[in-house]
């Protein structure tokens, strides 16, 4: 039997044909077909018509409900860090024992498995439409991310230091104060701004479900078939996004 | 020389220390225009506690039988939509990367082109994606295959482009020694120094669509967010539990899922 240099490597083929066979089945599953999609490129192209030129002409309705994305972003982000700090520390196996860490990995964990969408829906029923569910839903889901982050973080540091502070006789605050937060406090800045900017751009949204932002006003627009001002809207919340991934690069090298 | 010891020693230069300094300010002029500006009615933050309760208590218990007639069907619904959409995001977001990639294709203003068309799927968030798809094609699944798909190219391509710019150039030269055309070296040269970082992305790509495609329903792009949103337009609050807990064990699961094939495959 002669041997190939490049053998046939037949069950990643088998997986392949599996994954098409499988997108073939849910596509007849999901009553997707051929007609729809080519009716839907025609539409598209009137969709698109309709949205030009964009309609700046309510610019006020506009930078209000921008505005006030930017300040749910910068509430909710504020006490997110403020929040996983503690969580964060409590979370890290290094540091706390097992009957802490657990539970406190558990919360986080469901903090980050629901959606902010979802998680804002529940916060517009519990206090009422406007921004305040907003920042809490934001709030949430930022725990969730830094706290988790943060968590690693800390387990990955080197016990020299604690060991060294510890043997100092400083106390459990000092501990951490000088012997922890030193080895991660510059990754910890490097994560709030990455959840800053991921506030932002979620901020936008969170008003689909009445949770304050541009994103109610973008709703209502496009429940109108304003779409020139869903143009609008969606050119500005491009800009701002883009502004902020700017700027949120350059502090973050400013800071190294 | 005992002047000299004797000066005080700063970690910054003054420059850095006043930049530090405003960026403080910045934070803190920050949190005070948002706290004093933003709209919050004092009454609804007073009855929060209440309003919290009364949720809790309308949502126990969870109407488990409403998984059978109404939520399982929608949860296969949303697993399609989040594979499906996956798989065309990479048919689209594997050419870009490869015009995004300069070892690849060397043209310049291609690169920069397709790193825009990137750029772009990536900051249009999945939610308005479906909106946009929703007036195109109607409400239903196909809108939110291309709303997954649309968002993810970015993303994908993204980390492919990376992935594919950081491989050494041994595989691809010796290929071309040898006369391969650009399919063999391709395949031979390239994919196998790129498969590990491709399935990783791919993984990961998958277990964030499947927590997406549960809310793409709020704006009629199907999936099990379809369920939600009639459920809490009828105030069914058991109902709404049930598939609350339906998409939170999904999630557990896709996580789990991932992370095991991660730890075979790579």
């Amino acid at each position: 039997m002669t041997r190939t240099a490049f053998a046939p490597n037949w069950t990643a083929r088998g997986a392949l044909l599996a994954l098409a066979l499988y997108c073939v089945f849910a596509v007849t599953q999901l009553d997707i077909s051929w007609a729809r999609v080519l009716t839907g490129f025609g539409e598209g192209g009137r969709f698109l018509a309709r949205m030009w030129p964009p309609n700046f002409e309510r610019w006020d309705t506009l930078v209000e409900g921008m505005l006030e994305s930017i300040q749910i972003a910068v509430l909710s982000s504020v006490a997110g860090i403020i929040l996983s700090l503690p969580l964060g520390l409590l979370a890290a196996r290094n540091l706390s024992p097992a009957w802490v860490s657990a539970p406190t990995r558990g919360f986080i964990a469901l903090c980050r498995s629901l959606h902010y969408v979802i998680v804002a829906i529940l916060f517009v029923k519990a206090v009422g439409f406007g921004a305040l569910a907003g920042v809490a839903a934001l709030t949430v889901a930022s725990m969730g991310f830094i706290a988790k982050l943060f968590a690693e973080a800390i387990e990955e540091i080197s016990m020299k230091q604690v060991e060294a502070v510890r043997a100092t006789g400083a106390g459990p605050f000092a501990v951490l104060l000088y012997g922890v937060l030193p080895q991660v406090a510059s990754r910890f800045v490097g994560f709030c701004i990455y959840q800053l900017d991921s506030n932002l751009r979620n901020s936008t949204l969170v008003g689909i479900v009445g949770a304050g932002g541009i994103g109610g006003t973008l709703f209502a627009a496009f429940k109108r078939f304003d779409y020139d001002f869903v143009a609008a809207i969606l050119l500005s919340i491009i800009a701002l996004i883009f502004v902020a991934e700017l700027v949120s690069g350059r502090v973050r090298k400013a800071l190294q | 020389m005992s002047a000299s010891l004797q000066r005080e020693w700063q970690r910054f230069t003054p420059q850095q220390r006043i930049g530090r300094w405003l960026l403080r300010m910045a934070i803190v002029a920050a949190c005070v225009w948002a706290v004093r500006t933003i709209e919050i009615i004092p009454e609804f933050l007073a009855d929060a506690p209440q309003q919290m309760a009364d949720l809790l208590i309308r949502m126990w218990p969870p109407n488990l039988g409403h998984y059978r007639g109404g939520v399982h069907d929608a949860l296969i619904e949303t697993l399609h939509i989040a594979t499906l959409g996956t798989v065309l995001s990479f048919t689209m977001a594997v050419p870009l990367a490869l015009l995004t990639a300069r070892n690849v294709c060397r043209f310049a203003p291609i690169n920069a082109l397709a790193n825009l068309l990137l750029v772009a799927s990536r900051s249009v968030n999945s939610l308005v994606w479906a909106l946009l798809f929703v007036a195109v094609f109607g409400p239903g699944a196909l809108a939110g295959v291309l709303a997954i798909a649309c968002r993810s190219v970015g993303f994908v391509g993204k980390l492919l482009a990376e992935a594919i710019e950081e491989t050494p150039r041994g595989p691809m030269e010796a290929m071309q020694a040898v006369g391969a055309p650009w399919g063999h070296s391709m395949m031979k040269g390239m994919w196998p120094q790129v498969q590990p970082a491709f399935w990783g992305i791919a993984l990961f790509r998958w277990d964030i669509n499947v927590r997406e495609s549960a809310v793409l329903g709020l704006v009629g792009a199907g999936g099990i967010g379809v369920a939600l949103d009639d459920a809490i337009n009828f105030f069914h609050w058991d109902r709404v539990a049930t598939i609350l807990l339906a998409i939170l064990v999904v999630v557990v699961i896709a996580e789990i899922v991932v992370t095991q094939i991660r730890k075979r495959l790579i």
